[in-house]
C-alpha cells in the first residue's frame, strides 16, 4: 500500500469507525432476525429503554477522561427520583420541586467532588461510599412508599414519542446534551484541558490548569445531569420508589468504556460514547426480539466490555508474541518489502 | 514499611528503629481503632438495650459476619495487590446454585460425602472464575476494575441462564447441610470459629511468607516490584484465584444459610464487601492493610447495623449509615497517613542536621 494512502486511511481505523460498523452490522442483523426491528414502535421502545442511562454516560465520560470515576450516578438518579416523589406527594408545585431536585443533585456531586479534590481521596472509594450513602438517603426519604400521583401532563412525555418520530423525549434530551458535551469537550480550551489532566495530572497542574476546580465542577455537573435523568426516569415509569435505577451505574460505565474512553483517562470522545449507547441499546433490542432471556443480557454487556478493552491491547499481544518467537528462533534479517 | 529501613541504611540505627516503630505504631493504632469502635458500639448499644448482649443476638451478628468476613478475606488479598475483584458476589451466586442443585443429583452417596462434594463443587466453581479474572487481568493486561466489572455481568448472566426460572428449594437440601450454619459453641457458631482461623492463617501467610509479602510490594509500586524481580503476574493471578475460591466457599455457606436459591443470590453484595475491607483499614489502592483488619471491618459493619436495629433505629437508615461509615473510614485513613508522612519527614530533617 502506498504510504500516503495509508496515511489518508488512518482516520478510518479509529475506534469510532469500528463502532459504527458494528452498529450497522447489528441493524442488518436486526432486520434479518425480525421484521419488527425497524418499525416505529420498536425503535421507540429501543429509545425509551436507554434514554436515562444514555444521559448519565455524558458527564461520566468527562469524569473518566480526567482519570477519575463516578460510581454514584445511579444513586443520584435514585435520590432525585425519591425526592421528587416525596415533594410531589406533599403537595409541592412542580417547578420549585424540579429546581430543588437539581440543586440536591448538584450538592451530591459537590460532596463527591470535595472529598476527591479537597480531601484528596481516591474517587473509586469515595463514590462507592456515596453510592451506598445516596441510595440510603433515597430509602430514608421514601421508605416502603410508592408514589405514583404525578400529573399526566408530565408523565405523558415519558411514554409518548416526539411528534411523529420514533424518538423518545429522553433520547432527544440525550442528543441535545451530547452536542453540548461534544462541543465542550472537543472544541473549548477547558474541554481540551480534560485530556491533559487525564494524561498527566501533575504536568497539567504545572501548566497552569486549575485541576482541582475543574474536577470539582465535573462532579457537580455529573450530579446535576444525573438528577435530571432521575426526573425523566420517574416520569417515564410515573412511579417513585426507593430502588429506581438500582445498579445502572455499571451499565453506564460499561457503555462509556465501550465508547473507547480509556479507564486510565486522557483518551475518548463523545462521538464514540454516543455510538456505544446505540450499539448497546440496539444489541439489547435485537436479543429481546429473539427471545433471549432479557435478564441474562449482562453476558453480552460483559463480553462487549472485555472486547472493548482487549482489542486496543491487540498490538501489545502481537509484540509479546513476536518477542516470544524471537527468543526461540534466531532473528531474521529485516527486509523491506516494497 | 520494611523498605524504609533499607532506603536509609546510612542513618543512625536509633533513627531507623524509631521511624519504623512509629509506622508500626500507627498501623497498630488503626487496628485497635476498629476494636475500640467495636467496643464503644457494643457498650452504648447494650446500655440502651441490654438485650443486645444476649447470646441470641451475639449469635445472629456473628452468623451474619461469617460469609462477609470470608469474602472480605479474599477481597482484601486482591486489593492489597492494587487490584479489585468486583465479581465476587456473582461468583457467590453461581457457586451457591451449583452446590445447592448438586444435592438433587447426589442421592447415592451418604450425606456427609454429599456435603464434601458440594463444598468441592463450590471451591471448584469459585477457583475457575478466579482463574478467568486472573488470566484476563495479568495475561490480557487489562485493569482489573474493568475485567471484574465485565465478569460480574458474565458470571451472573451464566447463573441466570442455568437457573432459568427455577430455584433450589430448602426441602431439596439435607438437614445436616443446614446444621453447618446453625451449630454453635456457647452461642458462637462453629463456622465463625472456622472462618476466624482461616483469616488468621491468611494474615500469617501475607505477613510472613515471601509470596505474601510480594503482594504488598506489588500493591505499593507495581513497576518497582517487577523491576526487583517479583513475578507480579503470577502473584496477582494467585490472589484472584484465592479470592474466587473464597467466594466459592462463601456461596456454599450461603446455600447452607438460606436454603432457597434463585439466580439473584448475593446480587450487589460486592460493594458491601469492599466497604468492609475499606472500613477495616485496607488502602483501596493497595500496599497496606491486613486481612484481619478487613474481617474486623466486616464485624464492625454488622455490629453497628445490629446495634442500630436493636436500639430501635428504623431499618431504612441502615444503608445510609453504612455509606457514611465508608466515607468516614477512608477520610480518617487519609488524615492519619498525611500526619504520618508529615511526622516522618520532620524526623528525617531533624536527623539530617
Amino acid at each position: 500500500m502506498r504510504p500516503d494512502l495509508k496515511e489518508r486511511l488512518r482516520p478510518l481505523l479509529r475506534w469510532e469507525s469500528g463502532l459504527f460498523v458494528v452498529l450497522m452490522a447489528i441493524v442488518i442483523l436486526g432486520t434479518q432476525v425480525s421484521s419488527q426491528f425497524l418499525t416505529q414502535g420498536n425503535l421507540f421502545y429501543l429509545c425509551i429503554s436507554i434514554g436515562e442511562i444514555a444521559i448519565m454516560t455524558l458527564p461520566l465520560t468527562l469524569v473518566i477522561i480526567t482519570g477519575e470515576i463516578d460510581l454514584s450516578v445511579a444513586s443520584v438518579l435514585g435520590l432525585s427520583s425519591a425526592l421528587l416523589g416525596y415533594l410531589v406527594s406533599h403537595g409541592w408545585e412542580l417547578w420549585p420541586t424540579f429546581l430543588l431536585v437539581l440543586v440536591v443533585g448538584a450538592a451530591a456531586g459537590m460532596f463527591n467532588g470535595v472529598l476527591v479534590t479537597r480531601v484528596g481521596l481516591p474517587s473509586l472509594a469515595v463514590t462507592i461510599g456515596t453510592l451506598t450513602f445516596y441510595r440510603g438517603l433515597a430509602v430514608v426519604i421514601l421508605g416502603p412508599n410508592i408514589i405514583s400521583s404525578f400529573p399526566e401532563k408530565y408523565t405523558s412525555i415519558g411514554v409518548n414519542p416526539v411528534g411523529n418520530t420514533f424518538l423518545s423525549y429522553s433520547v432527544l434530551f440525550f442528543l441535545v446534551l451530547a452536542v453540548m458535551f461534544g462541543v465542550l469537550l472537543h472544541l473549548t480550551p477547558v474541554g481540551r484541558s480534560l485530556f491533559a489532566i487525564g494524561l498527566n495530572t501533575e504536568a497539567a497542574t504545572f501548566a497552569g490548569m486549575r485541576v482541582k476546580r475543574i474536577k470539582l465542577l465535573l462532579f457537580v455537573l455529573s450530579g446535576v445531569v444525573c438528577a435530571f435523568a432521575g426526573i425523566l426516569y420517574t416520569f417515564r415509569l410515573s412511579t417513585a420508589v426507593q430502588d429506581n435505577g438500582l445498579g445502572l451505574e455499571l451499565n453506564a460505565v460499561a457503555i462509556v468504556l465501550l465508547g473507547g474512553v480509556s479507564i486510565f483517562g486522557g483518551r475518548g470522545s463523545i462521538v464514540g460514547v454516543v455510538l456505544a449507547v446505540f450499539v448497546y441499546a440496539s444489541l439489547q433490542n435485537v436479543l429481546f426480539l429473539t427471545n433471549f432471556p432479557q435478564r441474562a443480557f449482562g453476558i453480552v454487556t460483559g463480553c462487549l466490555l472485555l472486547v472493548s478493552v482487549l482489542v486496543p491491547n491487540a498490538s501489545y499481544f502481537l509484540e509479546r508474541a513476536r518477542a516470544l518467537r524471537a527468543r526461540t528462533r534466531p532473528a531474521r534479517p529485516v527486509l523491506e518489502v516494497d | 514499611m520494611a523498605s524504609i529501613g533499607h532506603a536509609d541504611e546510612r542513618r543512625p540505627l536509633s533513627a531507623r528503629v524509631s521511624a519504623r516503630f512509629l509506622i508500626d505504631l500507627v498501623y497498630r493504632i488503626r487496628a485497635f481503632g476498629i476494636l475500640a469502635a467495636l467496643g464503644i458500639v457494643v457498650v452504648v448499644a447494650s446500655i440502651l438495650q441490654p438485650r443486645f448482649l444476649s447470646g441470641n443476638e451475639v449469635n445472629i451478628v456473628l452468623g451474619n459476619t461469617t460469609i462477609l468476613a470470608l469474602l472480605a478475606l479474599g477481597e482484601a488479598t486482591v486489593i492489597i495487590s492494587r487490584n479489585v475483584d468486583l465479581s465476587i458476589a456473582s461468583v457467590l451466586g453461581l457457586s451457591a446454585y451449583a452446590s445447592g442443585s448438586a444435592f438433587s443429583h447426589l442421592h447415592g452417596p451418604p450425606t456427609f460425602l454429599a456435603i464434601v462434594i458440594a463444598f468441592l463443587i463450590g471451591i471448584g466453581v469459585g477457583s475457575a472464575c478466579g482463574v478467568v479474572n486472573g488470566a484476563l487481568t495479568t495475561i490480557g493486561n487489562v485493569p482489573s476494575l474493568v475485567v471484574t466489572l465485565a465478569t460480574l455481568y458474565i458470571f451472573r448472566g451464566i447463573d441466570i441462564l442455568i437457573v432459568g426460572g427455577g430455584q433450589v428449594v430448602a426441602s431439596a437440601l439435607p438437614d445436616a447441610f443446614f446444621q453447618i450454619s446453625l451449630k454453635s459453641f456457647h452461642n458462637i457458631p462453629y463456622l465463625t470459629i472456622a472462618v476466624a482461623v482461616l483469616v488468621g492463617a491468611g494474615a500469617y501467610y501475607l505477613r510472613s511468607f515471601r509470596s505474601g509479602r510480594d503482594l504488598y510490594a506489588i500493591g505499593s509500586n507495581p513497576e518497582a516490584a517487577r523491576l526487583v524481580g517479583i513475578p507480579t503476574g503470577r502473584r496477582v493471578f494467585g490472589a484472584f484465584v484465592f479470592s474466587g475460591a473464597m467466594a466459592g466457599i462463601a456461596g456454599v455457606l450461603w446455600a447452607s444459610k438460606y436454603g432457597t436459591l434463585d439466580s439473584t443470590a448475593g446480587a450487589g453484595y460486592e460493594l458491601t464487601v469492599i466497604a468492609a475491607v475499606v472500613i477495616g483499614g485496607v488502602a483501596i489502592f493497595g500496599g497496606s492493610g491486613t486481612v484481619v483488619g478487613a474481617a474486623l471491618g466486616a464485624l464492625l459493619l454488622n455490629t453497628i447495623l445490629a446495634a442500630l436495629y436493636v436500639v430501635g433505629v428504623s431499618p431504612f437508615w441502615t444503608q445510609a449509615i453504612s455509606g457514611m461509615l465508608i466515607l468516614f473510614a477512608i477520610t480518617l485513613d487519609r488524615l492519619v497517613s498525611l500526619q504520618l508522612t508529615h511526622a516522618l519527614r520532620r524526623r528525617r530533617t531533624q536527623h539530617a542536621t
